[in-house]
């Protein structure tokens, strides 16, 4: 079980939070403007990270806020959280402070 | 006709006459759950307290109205409850969400009217959630056999209060004293969980009955 920071509420269990899938996918600017197969991928594709992947979670069973947090799929780790609407931060810095502990 | 005699209800008896803690069936059993002593721990519901959720950007003016009419300051992070337990209190529930918890018969009213056209909300959410009550020396293992938030008291003493699950159960959980015979902690489930919390209760109460195995 991940033991993952809210950023508002701090650490909790994994069983109060709820995944939300890649963060920072932009809603396209305007809809009507893309093809089938453009909508279709803005609404299915996403990516197959394997290392840092930045990604959405809402604390359900806590203040019900979303924030996004950046987890490595091979390990788990958390690397990062921050609150919706902050950029995300740069991989590398996380990967360097990982690799200079 | 069925709108005739209900209104007749309410005109002979009053709504307080007529409502029904979603515990009252399990009043005996709360009761005779009490385990004495060394290692006691007791179980009690308080019904029908006033229950306000409310809604306001911190230091907006909206939260001011409502810290005013309120008589209390809203919490600003998360654990944090302002006023007192046996008044009116004011719990975190999230960075620009709260819920007021006051004596029965309190109301909303003066809150909405308090907040007017401000944006954010008053809401009476009283029967949303019922209050039990668990104290005594050993409370604090009875929550921590289902709740996996942290309850050691450097970090949760009197006072706090936060938004989690005990068992499968989300609940609001508020420690509102402390004293020689132990912790003090407000559970509040929601109405339709209620039953399942307060058996849950029980059933983890029943092993402080025994000596400690050690
Ligand atoms: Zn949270």
């Amino acid at each position: 079980m991940i033991l993952l920071e809210c950023p508002y509420c701090g650490p909790r269990d994994e069983t109060e939070y709820h995944y939300g899938g890649q963060a920072h996918v932009a809603y396209p600017e305007d809809p009507n403007q893309l093809t089938d197969q453009e909508w279709a991928q803005y609404l299915f594709y996403r990516d197959n990270t394997k290392g840092l992947f930045a990604e959405r979670w809402v604390h359900t069973g806590g203040c019900r806020r979303w924030f996004n947090a950046v987890r490595d799929t091979v390990t788990y780790e958390i690397k990062a959280v921050y609150r919706a609407g902050e950029p995300r931060p740069d991989f590398d810095s996380l990967t360097q402070e990982g690799a200079a502990k | 006709m069925a709108e005739q005699l209900m209104e007749q209800n309410v005109n002979i008896q009053g709504p307080a006459a007529l409502r029904r803690s979603p515990l009252a069936h399990l009043a005996g059993a709360i009761e005779a759950g009490a385990v004495a002593g060394e290692r006691g721990v007791t179980l009690r519901e308080i019904p029908f307290l006033t229950m306000v959720g409310l809604r306001a950007q911190p230091g907006s003016a909206a939260a001011a109205a409502l810290e005013k009419a309120a008589g209390v300051a809203l919490p600003t992070k998360v654990g944090q409850t302002t006023g007192s337990a046996e008044g009116t209190a004011v719990l975190w529930l999230g960075p620009d969400e709260y819920l007021l918890v006051a004596p029965e018969g309190t109301g909303a009213g003066a809150l909405t009217e308090a907040l007017g056209d401000e944006p954010g909300a008053v809401v009476d959410l009283s029967a949303n959630r019922t209050t039990l009550e668990l104290s005594g020396p050993s409370a604090r293992l009875v929550l921590e056999k289902g709740c996996n938030a942290d309850l050691h008291p450097r970090v949760f003493g009197p006072g706090t209060a936060i938004t989690t699950q005990l068992g499968p159960v989300p609940v609001l959980l508020w420690q509102t004293g402390e004293g020689p015979s132990g912790q003090t902690y407000r559970i509040l489930p929601r109405a339709s969980f209620a039953d399942y919390a307060a058996r849950w209760l029980l059933d983890a109460m029943t092993e402080f009955a025994a000596p400690e195995v050690p």
